[in-house]
């Protein structure tokens, strides 16, 4: 079960490769996320899969890949409206490109091998670049540069962190070196120390590169602002949780090494920065993607504060993991639209949105309020939830710094949100309409972040719970 | 002993291979020593694990991609921008042969202090690794033009390559040749994005990407 | 001692004058020329000592010094410096740095005598010809550094004593294979030889070396190719006694051996210079920079 869903998006591919007509191509993305959504139910459905020692599914892959699953079946959804759109540019490489990534994806979240897990990830930096190129001009070739060189770079170091830990492995006497993750973790506490650390800051710099957590994020406004908007969707809320897990394979190996305190420290220092760096960029942000990207460097931060927090704060963070994804899929496709029917999105352009364009207007408006942690939407649930553990723990200054930043980035993002939406209508240049097929995607997710916001489901609850209870130290 | 005799001069050449690529402007050159270094690479296995078939085929392959096909990809690239020489670096040629020297220096000098297994402490490897690492770092950092950036990438995967060396017990075949694919197909994109940036700016001067920023 | 003097001198004074002839005859052969017979620098040298002297009359006697200099110092180098299995003939603690500065002096003089002249060539030539050797020094230095590392002695005797075989066989081969590449690129610049200079360029504006001994004639300037042939004999011998160290004890096969590997050393040199383009001069710096780091990085991995 678990093979065929990573084959299926590469079936998908293959065939949109071969497939002559565009309306076959996007026909075989939506059927090909929308297989792949369908599986992943019957997957977490089941109580217990059985993995082999190259893949494999805990709680915590089960989080992730409900979420990239959901998150790719709005996106391909939406291509396909996008796509006809853009039909004189063609879709022949990016349904097959789209596909591959979500295989890449999906092979990266149930890798139980660190080997397999860093081929997985940087196969997604490969498949994504073209995804990013897809305009075709000179922004969108520097952004793809930019992101292509920063992001391979940043996943050679990860991988020399897994060869640092295998090394460790090596030098403590651990017999036979295996890079799979039981294996590892079962030989945790014989890894010799030094190349375990080293290991451990190579892995955090190599996948937090690919995550965007600050001072790594140079990239991230760049690729996010050139990208199609549903590709920003696709990086900002699957990319980023897929490099997030990737990280915490990690620390789940410093725990079992009893060493988790420092990893979480590690985290926790990243995570201050990042959204210390996103909320000072927000500020008087004229260019709403880049605002965008800028968010979600803050919610990565968020992410890694949480992580490094532990306890209630983990399962906050797991729980912010889901709201962010679905909440930027929500951002990125209406901001999408708007762009489109603005053709430009500057913030001395885009004006009065929820009069020209009221649905995508309005969905916009409702993301920044869902993603600033507003009530009633699900990030209010899991931004407290966080902070509750970060109080909690007596990390007084460490939540007093993180709710500054949040009305800091509140502010500064509701300046630009509320200039670009507010106001009288405008004369649109382009022909573009909001259609049923663009605005039902970020509606969706929209409506499911305000659901969870609202009412948490049980099974939902229970899988994270899990999944925080693999980053606990187990000791 | 003339196992490990040869590993060495290996290894050394392939730090005489970063100096040359630090210290050269032409561009062929460059591309031509880092194949050299991949069929060095490709030798290293075999060199320092004796003939079994694991160190034959992760040879056989990395002869194959790092000595013949990215090669051939770099130099196909290179004839479609017509592209020659590196010009004007951020730091001199000298400058940066001499900083890959010390760097170099620094890494034989500190390896000693590294925790490393004993039975890696009279060898070359951990050293050369950390030397083509930073080496690589260093030509991703002082070069302008896409193509010498993406020979600082290459060198940094060789440095890690060697690396992975030490622990070729732990890497299934499988994972060495998917990362080995990886590198290929990412080194293709990049040959199709430095060509599209000579196409949209009539030079592959990475300066010219500057339009993105706050 | 007296006779190992003598030997030396015998070696060093019969044999120099070979060397060229042999580098040009590969040369020759390269081209596909028969060349000039192997033995022409001996009759060049007879012709050159036949003829008269003629000083011009702004010069000096630091005109002749240059010369007569040139050639004094490689007789006294060789002392110093063992020929193969044949041990050196003076040794003491410390001769290594008088060896490398010794043709410093003798650079000094030549350098000296080509400003005596007052021509403008001559002091571009001087110029250029100090700048590259005080680039080549510190790789000459640095390479002698690693030897006496690892013997744990500051003689060249002792570095280049029966010792040094046993070094090729441990850790160290590797650093010694790398000095042995920079003390040939070293040889290359000491003697005026392509990449770095072109012994055979007549245009004064490319010339480095030659340049400087444009105004020498007659025994004056045999001396000079005489002091040049032995130079390269002796800095030759430094190489060939780092790559070959076999030694029989036996004197007369230890000689041969020396010859063996001067006269190979000489052929490798005709093939370089057949197969090479000149350097441009600006690159010139940069080689020797990167030779000196090369050596430099082979002191490293020996104190290692």
């Amino acid at each position: 079960m678990l093979i065929p869903l990573i084959l299926l998006p590469l079936v998908a591919a293959l065939l949109a490769v071969v497939a002559p007509w565009h309306q076959a191509r996007s026909l075989l993305l939506v059927v090909g996320s929308a297989g792949h959504l369908l599986m992943t139910g019957v997957l977490l459905a089941q109580p217990a899969v059985v993995g082999t020692p190259w893949l494999g599914l805990d709680a915590l892959s089960r989080l992730v890949l409900l979420v990239t699953s959901l998150l790719f079946f709005g996106c391909a959804f939406y291509a396909v409206g996008y796509l006809e759109y853009h039909r004189v540019r063609g879709n022949r490489v990016m349904v097959p490109c789209l596909l591959v990534f979500l295989s890449a994806m999906t092979l990266a979240v149930l890798a139980r091998h660190f080997g397999l897990l860093w081929l997985a990830v940087e196969t997604t930096t490969l498949a994504s670049a073209p995804l990013i190129y897809y305009n075709r001009n000179r922004l969108s070739i520097e952004a793809t540069w930019k992101y292509l060189l920063l992001c391979s770079i940043g996943i050679a170091l990860a991988l020399l962190g897994i060869f640092f830990i295998g090394y460790g492995a090596l030098v403590g006497g651990v017999h036979p070196v295996d890079l799979q993750l039981d294996a590892l973790l079962a030989a945790a506490p014989d890894l010799s120390r030094p190349w375990l650390h080293a290991g451990f800051v190579f892995i955090l710099v190599g996948f937090g590169t690919k995550m965007g957590l600050a001072p790594l994020h140079c990239w991230k406004p760049d690729a996010y602002g050139e990208a199609p908007g549903l590709v920003g969707a696709l990086l900002a809320g699957g990319l980023t949780s897929v490099a997030f897990l990737a990280i915490l394979r990690a620390l789940q190996l410093m725990n079992a090494a009893g060493d988790g305190p420092l990893a979480r420290q590690a985290l926790l220092i990243m995570g201050l920065l990042s959204m210390t760096v996103a909320a000072i960029s927000m500020v008087r942000q004229p260019d709403i993607k880049r605002l965008l990207a800028y968010s979600s460097v803050e919610h990565m931060g968020i992410l890694a504060i949480g992580v490094g927090m532990g306890k209630l704060a983990t399962f906050g963070a797991l729980l912010h993991l889901v709201n962010n994804a679905l909440t930027k899929g929500g951002l990125f496709l209406s901001v999408a639209n708007l762009q489109r029917g603005y053709a430009s999105k500057k913030l001395w352009e885009v004006r009065g949105a929820i009069a020209t364009l009221p649905v995508s207007g309005t969905l916009f408006l409702a993301g920044f309020l869902a993603i600033t942690g507003s009530p009633p939407f699900g990030p209010f649930m899991s931004l407290f939830t966080i902070l509750r553990g970060v109080f909690g723990q007596g990390a007084t200054a460490v939540g007093l710094g993180m709710l500054v930043l949040l009305a800091v980035v509140f502010v500064g993002m509701g300046a630009t949100v509320l200039t670009a939406t507010q106001g009288p209508a405008v004369q649109l240049d382009t022909p573009y309409q909001d259609k049923l097929l663009v605005v039902l995607p970020p509606l969706g997710f929209v409506l499911l972040v305000l659901v969870l916001g609202l009412w948490l489901p049980e099974p939902l609850v229970s899988l994270i719970r899990e999944a925080s209870a693999l980053l606990e130290v187990t000791s | 002993m003339s196992e490990s005799l040869l590993a060495n001069l290996l290894l050394l050449s392939v730090i005489l291979i970063n100096f040359f690529c630090l210290g050269s402007a032409r561009l062929v050159a460059c591309i031509r020593a880092i194949a050299v270094q991949g069929v060095v690479l490709a030798l290293l296995p075999v060199a320092v694990h004796g003939l079994c078939a694991h160190s034959l085929v992760l040879g056989l392959g990395t002869l194959c991609f790092k000595g013949v096909l990215i090669p051939g990809l770099l130099l196909r690239a290179i004839r479609e921008v017509r592209i020659r020489r590196e010009m004007e670096p951020f730091v001199g040629f000298a400058t940066t042969l001499f900083l890959g020297t010390l760097i170099a220096a620094c890494a034989f000098l500190c390896a000693d202090w590294l925790p490393l297994a004993a039975a890696h402490h009279e060898g070359l490897l951990v050293p050369v690794a950390l030397t083509t690492i930073f080496s690589g770092f260093l030509l991703l950092m002082t070069r302008r033009k896409a193509l010498t950036q993406v020979l600082g990438y290459l060198m940094l995967e060789n440095g890690i390559f060697i690396f992975a060396v030490l622990l070729s017990e732990a890497l299934p075949l499988m994972v060495e040749a998917g990362m080995l694919l990886d590198l290929l197909v990412g080194i293709f994109i990049m040959g199709i994005v430095i060509n599209q940036i000579r196409r949209e700016f009539s030079t592959i001067s990475t300066e010219q990407l500057t339009a993105l920023k706050e | 001692m007296l006779g190992r003097i003598v030997l030396h001198l015998l070696v060093l004074l019969i044999l120099s004058p070979l060397l060229p002839g042999v580098i040009a005859k590969t040369k020759a052969l390269f081209a596909g020329r028969i060349g000039a017979p192997l033995l022409q620098p001996y009759y060049d040298l007879a012709r050159l000592m036949r003829k008269e002297f003629i000083f011009s009359r702004t010069t000096t006697w630091v005109f002749l010094a240059g010369p007569v200099v040139g050639l004094v110092v490689p007789l006294l180098a060789a002392q110093l410096m063992p020929f193969g299995g044949l041990g050196a003939s003076l040794s003491f603690r410390g001769d290594l740095v008088l060896f490398v500065y010794l043709f410093g002096l003798a650079r000094f003089f030549t350098a000296a005598s080509a400003l005596d002249t007052g021509s403008s060539f001559e002091g571009m030539g001087a110029v250029r010809e100090v700048t590259f050797s005080c680039l080549a020094e510190p790789t000459l230095l640095f390479a002698l550094l690693v030897l006496a590392c690892g013997a744990d002695s500051l003689t060249l005797n002792d570095l280049l004593g029966p010792a040094l075989a046993g070094r090729w066989h441990s850790g160290q081969a590797a650093s010694l294979a790398l000095i042995a590449v920079c003390l040939f690129v070293v040889v290359l610049v000491e003697n005026s030889r392509i990449p770095f200079d072109d012994p055979n360029t007549h245009l004064e504006l490319t010339m480095i070396h030659e340049v400087m001994v444009l105004d020498h004639s007659g025994p004056a300037f045999g001396l000079v190719l005489y002091g040049a042939a032995m130079k390269l004999l002796v800095l030759g011998a430094l190489l060939v006694r780092l790559v070959l160290p076999l030694q029989t004890g036996h004197v007369l096969l230890d000689l041969l051996l020396l010859v063996a590997g001067l006269v190979g050393l000489a052929v490798l040199i005709g093939v370089v210079e057949s197969t090479m383009a000149r350097l441009r001069l600006p690159r010139v710096p940069q080689v020797l920079v990167g030779t000196t780091l090369l050596s430099a990085f082979a002191l490293v991995l020996v104190l290692r």
